[in-house]
Formats: structure tokens, sequence, C-alpha cells
């Protein structure tokens, strides 16, 4: 049969109730319709532009308002000395986690259907790291001395201390991110190869042929190629373990009630896990609907990605309670002050049940199968989820700092309008990376799908 | 074309068409052989008789050597160069230094297999003959192309296209090929 003249055979039946992808579109459709976005914007999104540059201009306006004056513009002051900054820093970074766990673990695990999402999921990923960087980059105070986090041998004798936990962070996060970003793109590597033979114009042509280092698909090369992105999507996967756990070791150094539970570890990742799922469906329902991309991201990607919210929404439960529990059980009564007492009924405690039925109460909705593939309830779900993890973390980080051990220095946190600026500036700034990947990327991996279909065709035949 | 080597390009619409066409060839003692695909296929990598790839050795390797400098930075820092007494805790803390050695090793290995790749498979090489090829760009989209190379007489080539003529190659073009 012949792959470029060959009408669409009808998809594999499948046990499962909805097909991986629902028609096998012929191999030149695939690649012209996938490229098509490359070389023509759409009205969409131009505007979708303009809002989230005029957003990165806010945050570009507050983040240099906050370097002229100094972080005493943010609203943390002793006792929360650590208020936003920490909260969108642990946000953003969780959000990227889901994007390896789809590329790499799902990868490892030959879940097929992740070739549809996967170079979405990665690209969110680089973008929350750099959002990510930005917060503890500018907590630093004097930012411009970051490269002091790096261990170089330095004329002033001083090396970072590496027995505390905010070393281990800057290791992690850089680790992550270019592990992330060389996975990100050797994958791409074929599809830009792709965008360089079929670009309209030698400019281009010329851009994407010297991003696609000249890729051919020379047997030689696939050969070796394969074996090298197994072996980065190996390395890739224990980061996602790894890196929310150190993360999380920021908070159990110190002595602080409600910080120092040894579930901490697991519960981040999780956490992270949960509120990237969150953000996928967040992008991808609505590049489903913009782009028309209904026969490749199918029902099959929505009910998949609706169960494991709901698994990762458990175990998270399965963290709170344990976490909550640990606290009464171990009978310190700062412990049981801050989870019994403080966070359910305290100045916070609106916020506290928010992010409990966010977090806790909508995942149950996709016990319903009809939900599960309904793509407004999984777009409104994803959003609250995703407030509901940025909760999570506002609650970890300012009940405990505002009531420690004395009550003398008690005090409660609010943030001022550069706070907001910056959270609402970042969520644009992510936005307009994002919209750029969108227009100059092939955003969905095109030689995985081939192949996926190639498969699929070969299985039906 | 020069003498150094010239090379017979032959284009399929399928990739079982290809595939049989390596195995033709192969039988028929031609060695010098190539494929050009949009994705991977299974079984050229066989058909071609490839070595198993030795990057995870080497990966391994550099994931051993991000480890052993992660280490070693930390306790020359601590230790040595910038000794501090916090709360009288051992200098050479072994247990602390673990999240950020495995960072390095993790780091390490990734940038070796991301390297050696590169070096190996010859890229980046912005140029290659097989681009100059009419309608070649196909192979990264909808085509399965197989090269034979060193073949330069018109015999041969006559040869090479009755061989392949039962598989309706779409077309078979001879071309120069890379020294």
């Amino acid at each position: 049969m012949a792959a470029s003249t060959a009408a669409e055979a009808p998809a594999q039946p499948t046990r499962e109730a909805h097909p991986v992808l629902l028609r096998l579109v012929n191999d030149q459709e695939l690649t012209d319709r996938l490229l098509a976005p490359l070389w023509t914007p759409s009205p969409v999104w131009k505007i979708l532009f303009a809002v989230t540059g005029v957003g990165t201009l806010v945050l570009a306006g507050a983040v240099s308002y906050t370097v002229a004056t100094g972080i005493g513009v943010w609203g943390n002051n002793i006792p929360v000395a650590w208020a936003y900054a920490i909260i969108n820093f642990v946000w953003w970074i969780g959000i990227g986690h889901a994007g390896t766990f789809i590329s790499a673990f799902l990868l490892l695990f030959q879940q097929r259907w992740r070739a549809s999402i996967n170079r979405v999921a990665e690209a969110m990923t680089l973008f929350a790291l750099m959002n990510a960087a930005l917060f503890p980059l500018l907590h630093l105070g004097r930012p411009w001395f970051f490269y002091w986090l790096i261990p170089y041998p330095s004329t002033m004798g001083v090396w970072p201390q590496f027995r505390s936990a905010l070393p281990w962070d800057a290791a992690a996060v850089t680790a992550y991110f270019i592990v992330s970003l060389l996975f990100w793109y050797l994958g791409l590597l074929p599809d830009l190869a792709s965008a360089r033979d079929r670009a309209p114009g030698r400019l281009r042509r010329r851009i994407y042929g010297v991003f696609a280092l000249g890729w051919r698909g020379a047997g030689r090369h696939w050969h070796q190629y394969q074996t090298a992105y197994v072996l980065l999507a190996g390395l890739a996967t224990p980061l996602v373990i790894s890196v929310h756990s150190i993360v999380s070791l920021d908070f159990s150094i110190a002595q602080l009630p409600g910080w120092h539970s040894t579930i901490f570890p697991p519960y981040f990742v999780v956490g992270a896990i949960y509120s990237g799922f969150a953000m996928v469906l967040v992008l991808i329902i609505p590049i489903r609907r913009v782009f028309g991309l209904g026969d490749l991201i199918t029902a099959r990607h929505l009910d998949n990605m609706a169960k494991l919210l709901l698994a990762m929404a458990w175990l998270l439960i399965y963290s709170y309670i344990v976490e909550i529990f640990i606290a009464w059980y171990s009978g310190d009564p700062y412990e049981r002050y801050v989870h019994l007492l403080f966070r359910p009924s305290g100045s916070y405690a609106w916020l506290y049940w928010v992010m409990l039925f966010a977090n806790v109460g909508v995942p149950q909705i996709f016990w319903i199968s009809r939900a599960r593939i309904s793509a407004p309830v999984l777009f409104g779900a994803g959003i609250l989820i995703l407030l509901g993890m940025w909760l999570e973390r506002f609650i970890i980080i300012v009940t405990s700092l505002s009531h420690d051990f004395l009550p003398s220095s008690w005090a409660l946190y609010a943030p001022t309008w550069v706070d907001w600026c910056i959270l609402g500036g970042s969520v644009s700034f992510f936005g307009l990376l994002f919209l750029l990947f969108l227009r100059f990327v092939p955003f969905i991996s095109i030689n995985e799908l081939k192949q996926l279909t190639h498969e699929l065709r070969r299985g039906s035949a | 074309m020069n003498v150094k080597g010239t090379q017979v390009l032959v284009e399929f619409a399928d990739s079982d068409s290809m595939l049989q066409a390596l195995e033709l060839l192969r039988r028929h003692r031609y060695r010098k052989l190539e494929t050009y695909t949009p994705h991977p296929i299974g079984g050229v990598s066989e058909r071609l008789r490839l070595p198993h790839p030795w990057l995870p050795k080497i990966t391994f390797a550099g994931g051993l050597l991000g480890a052993l400098l992660g280490y070693g930075i930390q306790w020359y820092a601590d230790t040595y160069d910038y000794p501090l007494n916090v709360g009288g805790r051992p200098l050479h803390s072994a247990v602390a230094y673990i999240p950020a050695t495995f960072e390095a090793a993790v780091l390490g290995a990734a940038l070796t297999a991301f390297v050696v790749l590169l070096f190996v498979i010859g890229l980046p090489a912005l140029w290659h003959p097989v681009f100059e090829v009419d309608r070649f760009e196909r192979a990264t989209a909808d085509r399965y192309w197989v090269s034979i190379k060193g073949v330069r007489d018109p015999i041969e080539i006559r040869k090479i296209r009755h061989l392949l003529a039962e598989l309706t190659p779409v077309r078979l073009t001879v071309a120069e090929a890379d020294p």
C-alpha cells in the first residue's frame, strides 16, 4: 500500500472506547497541515500576541521597578520573608514537571498516544522553567550578582555553601532546564528539517535549515538518534522526581511548623505533575480547537489526561491526609496549631477551603466518563486546579511563616501591586513564549505522528 | 561527476518496498547502502547491518564524570578552599552533597549523549550532496529513498533499475556522493 496515495484508512479498532487517532492521515497531508501554522499567522494569534505582549511589558516594568528600588516594594517582610516570589517559583517549576512526565515517562512506558501532545508539553516545561527562574533571581535582591550561585573559582575566594539547600536548587533547576532543552531540540530536529524542505522563500528555508543542522533522515542517523532519544528520556525521567524533591528540601531544612513533614518530597512531586497536567489541558484544548486538530488530539488524549489528573489528585489527597495526620500524631503543639487550627480556621482559612475545593473536589468530576472527554469541563477543571495548586503553595508558605512559634512576632501578609503585576506579567510572558512557539516551531511532533500512523496502519493491515 | 563517487538514488512511495529493495540489493552484494526516510523505520538498521550503538556506554561515562566533577567541586570548596564552620557540622558533609552530585551526573550524561550523537552522525553539516537531488525534499515528508554508493558504470545502473523494477520505484537518479 503506497503511503502517499492511500485514502485514509479507518483507524485500528481497539478495545478502548476512544481511538488514538480518529483517522490515519497520509504523510503528505500530515506534513502540510502541521507545518501550515508556521507560514501564515491567524488573526486569533495576532490578538493574543498583542495581549500577552502588553502583559509582558507590565512584567518588564514591575521587574525594573523592583530592581531599581529594591525588593522592599514587595509585600513580604519579617516574619513572612518568603511570599509571592517563592510561591510563584514553586508553582511554575511544578507546572514544568508534567512536560517531562509526558515526554519522557510515557516514552519509556511506550504510551503511543503521547505523540500528539509531547512537543507542546515539552515547550510548556521550558517556558515554565524560564518563568520559575525569574523569581529566585529577583528575590536575591541584587539579581545582577546571580552568577555568585555558580561555583567557579572567583578572585573573591568565596564559594556557594553546598551544605545549604539553595545551591542544590540552583543545580537542580539548571540541570533540568538544560536537559529539557536538549531533549526538546533533539526531538525537534527531524521536524525542523521538514520545515526547511517545505519553507516558502529563501530566508525561512535558511533559518530552518540552520536549526535543522542538516538533518536528512539517513538510516544511519535514525539508528543513533533513536538510541540518543531514549537515553535522554531516561535521563530526564529521574529529574521529574529529583527537581521538585529538592525544591521541597528548601522548606524542610527550616524549623517552621508545617514545613518539614517527611512526606514533602513525594508530596511536592505529585503536586507538581498534577498542576502540570492541568496546564497541558489548558493549553491543548484551545490549540485543538483553533487549529482544528480534533482528529490528532482526540477524545483518547483528553480521556487519558483526565484519568491521570484523577490519579494524581488521589495521590495528592493521600499526601494531605498524611501531612495532617503526622502533624497531629507528632504531638508538637506548633505543628498541631498550624495544621489543625490556623490553616482551616485562621486568617487565611477561606483560601485553604478554596484550595481544597479546587484540588480535591474538582477532579472528582472525572469519575464520570462523559466529563473526561468534554473539552469545556476539562478546560475549566484545568484552570481551577492551577488556581488550587497556586493557593496550596500560598498556604504552605504564608501560614507557616506568619504564625510560627512566638505569638508576639505573628503578622499577616498581604501582597502589593508590584507582586500582582509580576505574577500576572509572568503568566503573560509564558503565554507570549508559547505563542511564539506555536508560530515558529512545528508544535506537534510530525515524525512521531507519522511513525504512529505507520504502526497503526500496519496493525490494521 | 568526480571519480570519488557517485550514487544511485531510488525513491519509493512506501516503506515496505524500500525494505524489500534493501534486501534485494544486499542479496546482490551491494554493500554501500543508505536510506533516507521521514521517520524511523523498523528493520532498516538490521538490513543496513548497522552495529549496536555505543552511545549508551559513553553516556554512562559522561554521567560518571559529571558526578565526580559535581562532588569534587563541593568537596574542594567546602573543605579546602573555603571552609566555614556552620554550627560545628563536619566540613566534608557527604550526605549534603548527594542532590547536587546527582544533578551533575544527569547533566553530564545528557550533554555527553547530545554532543557525542552529533559527532557520531556528523552533524551539523548544512550541505550534503543528496540535497542537490531533484525532489529529495520529500524525504522529510512522505517518500523513502535508498542510496547505493559507488556505482558509476551505466551497465551497473541499468542492472539496478532492472532489479528494482518490480518494486515500482517512483524514480531512480544518479547523483554525486559524499567523498
